[in-house]
């Protein structure tokens, strides 16, 4: 069983049950998470929250980091 | 002697610097690092943008090893919705609640969209962040950030990445007289003398990326502008002299030799 969810507009399978703790992991270049913030379906998950919440299927995942600009 | 800059305030924190350093443009880290140091800058700005696997090192270790504080921007949002989601992205980020609330009406001018920012500007602050928003140089708009809960206001001296300074130096000085919170003008600085002239007008401070990332030397624009922050401090706080329309002499009628022609022609002397 698994999940086909959106990140950063590209399509994933991943396996049922991912939490965002673990799809973060599994990002090329895997981020440490410092300066990465996630939104799935429009609403940010807090870092704290990373470890319990699971991903659905279907989900549309932003992953962020910090970039020059402004 | 003279101090060239004093402190001011944001929200409580006291910034020494009024220099504030937009990150963009820059050609690589290792400029970005040497213009930081040149600037002075203590707080700097950074945007969200979604993960790059390829992208190599971190801003974020740029400016922590220049012991710069990061001030992060919704840049490229056009909505309040979307400017209120990054915002709360970057608190996540990068754990702070300083956000430069940025929501722009469109690409050829990136001005702000007024009823967009004020909606934005009202609910972040609401939820307890201190909003910096980018905005016109309108003073009633000015006025309205403020009475939303804005913790500075940050109008333009004409359009992002224009150069063209500030072009409408009255409102720019009826926007800081008006104001209860600090001015920081963002936007349109093209080199060191419009700085000069923001703070000169009152402004608290200045905000410039692409007038330091895009100049030929970078790091020589990033020593000029920190100077002529300085020098506009000194400048305002020394009281420029009232315009006039016609001459007033600084060297004294008083005692001035007469020259009448007189009855001896001295013109030939001279010759022999």
């Amino acid at each position: 069983m698994s999940l086909s969810v959106t990140i950063n507009g590209d399509r994933r399978e991943l396996p049922a049950g991912v939490t965002v703790a673990s799809m973060i992991a599994s990002l090329p270049g895997a981020p440490d998470g410092r300066g990465v913030a996630v939104a799935v379906d429009g609403e940010v998950v807090p870092r704290a929250q990373w470890p319990s919440v699971e991903l659905r299927d279907g989900a549309k995942v932003e992953v962020v980091v910090a970039v020059q600009g402004g | 002697m003279t101090t060239a800059q004093a402190p001011f305030t944001i929200a409580g924190r006291e910034l020494r610097s009024r220099l504030i350093l937009g990150t963009g443009g820059f050609t690589n880290h290792d400029v970005l690092a040497a213009a930081l140091d040149a600037s002075g800058a203590e707080l700097c700005t950074v945007a969200l943008r979604r993960l790059d696997p390829a992208a190599r090192g971190s801003i974020l270790d740029v400016l922590d090893n220049a012991g710069v504080e990061v001030l992060p921007n919704t840049a490229g949002c056009y909505t309040a919705r979307d400017a209120i989601i990054t915002a709360q992205l970057a608190r996540e980020a990068f754990a702070t609640d300083w956000i430069k609330l940025e929501v722009i009406g469109d690409d050829r001018t990136l001005l702000p969209d007024a009823v967009e920012l004020v909606a934005a500007a009202e609910v972040l602050a609401d939820d307890g962040f201190t909003v910096l928003p980018y905005t016109t140089d309108d003073p009633i708009l000015a006025r309205r950030l403020e009475d939303v809960g804005c913790a500075a206001v940050m109008p333009l001296g004409s359009p992002i990445g224009s150069g063209m300074g500030i072009r409408n130096p009255y409102n720019i000085s009826i926007v800081v007289e008006r104001a209860g919170v600090p001015v920081i003008l963002d936007a349109g600085v093209g080199t060191a003398s419009d700085a000069a002239f923001a703070i000169e007008l009152g402004c608290d401070a200045v905000l410039c990326a692409s007038a330091i990332s895009r100049a030929h030397d970078p790091v020589a624009m990033a020593t000029a502008i920190r100077l002529a922050v300085q020098a506009g401090w000194l400048a305002r706080g020394a009281g420029r002299i009232p315009r006039r329309r016609y001459a007033e002499a600084s060297t004294p009628e008083e005692g001035s030799p007469v020259f009448d022609q007189g009855a001896a022609d001295i013109s030939h002397t001279a010759s022999s």
